[in-house]
């Protein structure tokens, strides 16, 4: 029998001194790991529906044709709303998708992490990995809506990678940090959709962001992290502009902020998960 | 004799090593009710201690038997060793990969094929990709579930499973195996294969781990064993002598019940 390749490690525990740091080389060894998961989840999710992956594309297409008979009449944009609207929305529901997905995975999970070492935040990140799949899988219905409402396609979509980057980085960020308050407050799993839904609302999706701009100044705006998110990927995708440089300052700086909290957060408090 | 150090040929160290769950006095419904109750002061806790004060050293190449009640700690103690668990005092100390095999089913999933569930637990165990392409044929083979590979796990029984994780958890030589009440499962034929497997990686230089309530089992397999009582270890020696106290006490309980 010949033995597995890895050199001899040795665990203190004593020694364990830059949890934060020690994850990330951990997560790195388990790569191969987190690519399993996401299709494990991809795989158990579709597997038993006769359309499949195809729900991933018709979700998005039809929650749009909804809301766009819906709320049409009441903003001023006609044709082009479908292609707006759907842009927002697939936005968002990566965002939304991958935070809920990551409470759940934090709470069932924990059957499977009490038995073997694996670096926990490989969850969240393997959550964060099917979210991106899926979001770039309903590129297809969205692409289609901008051919049949005549949008046309910019060269500025080229950036979208870099926008799709800056909003996952805080997608997990405040994964992370908010699965560290599910394992030691179960309640939240609850509460989230709840502020998620008011979130959305909030957030310019459905709407211009011009109508909020009465409201306070437009303050909701402001405060907003997804709003920039969201107008950055929006003016590369459906406007064909570049955002400003201050936009992409702010979504910089809001992401990195936000990983850097959540990582350290979960790290520092995962020696404690075991005794929940 | 405790020592306060590992040596050249030690594997797994424990010094003062507790484990306290701290347990709420009351429950609390929702996070409102444990903000107020924490603002003014009024969380009262008290902690279980599921292991207290361990001191242990197991050398490279032992078979060691860890035996007890249920809720003894046994759990507890492997989960220190194979790194879930932190202790909240004292020093864990492993050298080398640690591999559990898993109970019946855990890290699979039941819509995934045979196949495609190798390489989840795989890499679960710590695998890569390619290592876990190297031994697939050796996993089907010893798993004798070949015919089914394409098939969901859900489709299997229960042995298939057993046969299957087993397979994969010792395609590889790990430094220390851990083997959790596992050997109960499969037939007779399948037992016996195990058994083998055992001694082929205890020859090729790995420490095992053997956790049960089996007397007899603890006898026959073990180079030394412990005696786990209310987190305390209660009695240590040789598999023998520690089997034949804890029958003993298993006995004494009995006749106290009556």
């Amino acid at each position: 029998m010949v033995r597995s390749k890895n050199q001899v490690k040795i665990y203190d525990s004593e020694k364990v001194k830059w949890v934060a740091i020690e994850e990330i080389k951990a997560v790195w060894f388990y790569r191969d790991l987190m690519v399993q998961l996401v299709k494990r989840d991809i795989v158990a999710r579709y597997k038993r529906s006769t359309l499949g992956v195809l729900w991933t594309m018709l979700n998005p297409l039809a929650t749009m044709i909804i809301l766009t008979i819906v709320f049409s009449r009441f903003f001023n944009m006609r044709s082009v709303y479908p292609a707006y609207i759907i842009t927002g929305l697939i936005t968002w529901s990566f965002f939304s998708q991958t935070i809920l997905f990551s409470l759940n995975t934090t709470l069932r999970g924990s059957d499977l992490y009490n038995k073997i070492y694996l670096p926990q935040t490989a969850f969240v990140i393997s959550v964060l990995g099917g979210g991106i799949l899926n979001y770039l899988l309903s590129i297809i219905p969205m692409a289609l809506i901008f051919l049949v409402t005549k949008v046309p396609i910019h060269p500025t979509v080229l950036l979208f990678p870099v926008g799709l980057l800056l909003l996952a980085t805080f997608t997990l960020g405040l994964g992370l940090l908010l699965s560290t308050g599910v394992v030691f407050f179960p309640d939240i799993a609850e509460f989230a959709p709840v502020i998620l839904q008011a979130w959305f609302y909030i957030t310019p999706i459905i709407y211009p962001a011009e109508l909020q701009l009465d409201i306070m100044g437009g303050l909701f705006l402001k405060i907003n992290p997804m709003y920039y998110f969201i107008k950055i990927i929006r003016n590369l995708l459906y406007d064909g502009v570049i955002p400003s440089g201050l936009d992409w300052l702010i979504g910089f700086a809001i992401a990195i902020l936000m990983l850097v909290i959540g990582w350290w957060v979960f790290t520092s408090k995962s020696k404690r998960f075991g005794y929940q | 004799m405790t020592l306060n150090d590992p040596e050249e040929q030690t594997a797994v160290f424990l010094k003062d090593v507790s484990v306290a769950y701290r347990l709420p006095v009351e429950r609390f419904a929702s996070i409102k009710e444990y903000a107020i109750k924490k603002v003014l002061g009024k969380v009262h806790y008290k902690d279980f201690f599921a292991l207290n004060d361990i001191n242990l050293s197991i050398n490279k190449g032992e078979i060691f038997g860890i035996i007890g009640r249920n809720g003894a700690g046994k759990s507890t103690l492997l989960k220190v060793i194979s790194r879930v668990l932190y202790p909240t005092t004292g020093r864990v100390w492993v050298k080398g990969i640690v591999a559990p095999l898993l109970q019946l089913g855990a890290g699979f999933h039941p819509e995934l094929t045979g196949y495609e569930n190798i390489y989840l637990n795989g890499t679960l165990l710590g695998h890569k990709r390619v290592e876990i392409k190297d031994k697939i044929d050796a996993i089907l083979a010893f798993s004798e579930i070949e015919d089914f590979i394409n098939s969901p796990i859900r489709t299997y029984s229960s042995g298939m499973v057993a046969r299957l994780g087993f397979s994969i958890a010792t395609a590889w030589v790990p430094d220390i195996l851990i083997l959790d009440e596992v050997l109960s499962v499969g037939d007779a034929a399948f037992r016996e294969k195990c058994s083998n497997r055992m001694q082929e990686l205890i020859k090729s230089g790995a420490t095992v781990f053997l956790v049960t309530h089996d007397a007899q089992l603890i006898s026959e397999l073990c180079t030394r064993a412990v005696l786990l009582e209310n987190g305390h270890i209660v009695s240590s020696g040789t598999g023998a002598e520690v089997s034949v106290i804890y029958s003993r006490s298993l006995a004494d309980a009995h006749s106290l019940n009556r």
